[in-house]
């Protein structure tokens, strides 16, 4: 009889505290959803901040986001992609894949601020100020750019990106290289036309979920290229010889507003906080739907994969 | 690096070259990838490098004695020991201790509250909930993991902490014990999840073993489930550690950044992630103080790294206890 009420009250304990879990989870989006309903607006998404940041949209931020996880993505994706199949379907069990899973798993733990150490230490001081000097003629890469900042986030979601994409090809059963082998193909045609289309999904669920840490990151980036404000976008216009016409391109070498890096300075730095506190929330909704909408359709993929019979 | 490349390009995967067709493009392809495996190796080096690189060079002027205390002349022109972080000014002060206090001051009560809610949610996942709730609840978990840092940051700021101050009635609005709970907030799902999956990797024919023996639900998890999932679980609270120490944006934003020795967790504190963050975009690169910066993250990423080499050896143990 006792064992019973102990059983009863500690199952009953653990589903309680899930369950406030879950509550202190709805609280915190509940909170920020309602903030941010009130303020947002499409003059809000497409608008420019005005009267000295009190006022306006944050489109800027929102475009600086989008260009520089685009940039990220372009970056970390493919060298991911590469090594994550170098140690899965080349090296074996070999002390290099060893050593490439030992550094990646150390990599996974560093701390987001130390990545923003190592983008102005490695990428802006020693990589910028070397091609300025090998260049000639004043600071056009040492300095604080989206490039910068693009590429040490690049670094900090690599690996997502390999983990996951290892864990996807991990997944295709052995029995279908071994077939393919038999049928005379090389390892490369084995790759790319038996191992690859199986493990896309996992692929793609990973590449989203690092286009959404990249895109949720602050610390990396608050030395690396962001700016408080600026008052273009960063644009270049690259003229098109003999038409007259130019080709407008996201510049790299530009500074940048970012959606989470416009949160903290505007709720931390800024000359009013309180007056300022709608266009924080307003900023934040739009920052945690962006994240929510990666993160659910990543979830909901891999669902879809996870389900299907792994031999067929 | 470059003349394992080359090794490679001429012998392949160690078969020997002369049984096999040389393919000049599967050759070029391996080489290509194996590159990229090594530049993913090359970052986590140069990471390493870069940053200790920049802080050692900080004992070039700093006397290592004084990353622990300094002096400062009183109004009676008495020097007086003070553990003190404050490096502008005539007399920069370089103390790491009420730093490295300040993060501790966070992470240990966040680390605790984490594990608390976290190992409770995780057995709940794993061996209570159906598997219609499990599969409502752990994508929700996972939800949680995907909101950004700086988003709870501002929830702390804006909400939070003046609730808590409404509860408990600290003097100090913002101070570590908020902090604490918004970095709890964020390794909560790192917990239950690696906790989810340690007990779910824990054999049924041990829980058969139980309830044949009579044991019901609760002793099966008590006494025979989560002993067998213990080291799995240990690594989880020690990667939720890691990730509590370096927590950046929400100690920056919540905890109200005045580094002072203390050991309540109702004082503001500062942590050594929101030092760096607080005032590298501000010094002169390669300073004094830039330095001393450098040497700061180096601490932390040491901390860090042990911390998660644990987690790693942790899990290694696991592995090959359930192997048996």
């Amino acid at each position: 009889m006792r064992r019973a009420v102990i059983e009863h009250l500690a199952l009953g304990l653990l589903r309680g505290m899930t369950m406030m879990i879950l509550l202190a989870t709805v609280l915190l989006l509940g909170s920020i959803a309602v903030g941010g309903a009130r303020v947002i607006t499409w003059e809000f998404l497409a608008g420019e901040p005005t009267e000295g940041m009190t006022r306006g949209g944050i489109f800027p931020a929102i475009f600086g986001t989008i260009c520089i996880t685009l940039l990220m993505i372009v970056m970390a994706l493919p060298l991911g992609v590469c090594a994550a199949i170098y140690m899965t379907e080349y090296s074996g069990n070999t002390r290099t894949a060893r050593l490439i899973r030992a550094s990646v798993n150390n990599l996974a733990g560093v701390p987001s601020i130390v990545f923003g150490l190592f983008g102005v230490g490695f990428f802006i001081l020693f990589i910028g100020r070397s091609i300025d000097a090998v260049r000639g003629g004043g600071l056009l890469f040492g300095q604080p750019a989206m490039l910068w900042a693009a590429a040490t986030l690049a670094v900090l979601v690599l690996p997502v990106i390999i983990v996951s994409t290892a864990e996807a090809l991990t997944a295709v059963p052995r029995s279908h290289r071994e077939a393919s082998f038999a049928l005379g193909a090389t390892r490369w045609q084995t790759v790319s036309r038996v191992v690859l289309p199986q493990a896309k999904a996992g692929i793609l669920t990973g590449s989203i979920l690092s286009i959404s840490r990249g895109a949720g990151e602050t610390a990396p980036i608050l030395f690396t290229g962001c700016a408080y404000f600026l008052p273009r976008l960063p644009v270049v216009h690259l003229p098109v010889p003999l038409t007259g016409l130019s080709i407008p391109m996201i510049n790299p070498l530009d500074q940048f507003m970012e959606l989470s890096y416009h949160i903290f300075i505007m709720a931390t730095q800024s000359t009013d906080a309180a007056v300022t506190r709608p266009i924080q929330y307003g900023t934040t909704l739009v920052l945690v739907g962006l994240t929510v909408l990666l993160n659910l359709s990543a979830i909901w993929l891999r669902a879809r994969y996870r389900r299907r019979p792994v031999t067929r | 690096m470059a003349r394992d490349t080359a090794t490679t390009a001429t012998v392949g995967t160690g078969v020997p070259a002369r049984r096999r067709r040389i393919r000049p493009g599967e050759v070029i392809i391996e080489a290509f990838l194996r590159l990229n495996g090594f530049i993913a190796i090359a970052a986590i080096a140069l990471i390493f490098v870069f940053l200790f690189k920049e802080g050692v060079q900080a004992f070039q002027t700093i006397a290592p004695g004084r990353f622990i205390q300094g002096n400062e002349l009183d109004f009676d022109n008495v020097p007086q020991v003070v553990r003190m972080w404050q490096p502008v000014g005539t007399n920069p002060k370089y103390s790491i201790i009420p730093l490295v206090l300040g993060s501790f001051l966070v992470a240990l009560p966040a680390t605790l509250l984490a594990t608390l809610f976290g190992v409770a949610c995780g057995i709940y996942l794993a061996e209570i909930a159906g598997r219609r709730t499990r599969e409502l609840v752990k994508p929700a978990i996972e939800l949680v993991a995907g909101v950004p840092s700086v988003v709870i940051g501002f929830f702390c700021l804006a909400t939070l902490a003046t609730l808590v101050q409404q509860t408990l009635g600290n003097v100090y609005r913002l101070n570590a014990f908020v902090g604490a709970l918004g970095v709890a907030f964020v390794i909560v799902p790192v917990i239950a999840t690696m906790t989810d999956d340690a007990l779910r990797a824990v054999p049924d024919e041990l829980r058969q073993g139980a309830h044949a023996l009579g044991a019901n639900r609760w002793e099966t998890i008590a006494r025979v489930v989560v002993p067998a999932g213990a080291s799995g679980i240990i690594a989880s609270v020690l990667l939720g550690m890691g990730r509590a120490l370096g927590e950046t944006m929400i100690v920056l934003m919540a905890t109200g950044n005045a580094a002072q020795v203390t050991l309540n967790p109702f004082d503001s504190v500062r942590t050594m992630t929101a030092t760096i963050a607080a005032e590298l975009g501000a010094v002169p690169q390669g300073g004094e103080q830039y330095r001393a910066l450098f040497l700061v993250g180096s601490i932390l990423f040491t901390f860090t790294f042990f911390i998660n080499l644990a987690a790693e050896l942790a899990v290694a143990r696991m592995r090959r206890r359930l192997a048996l």
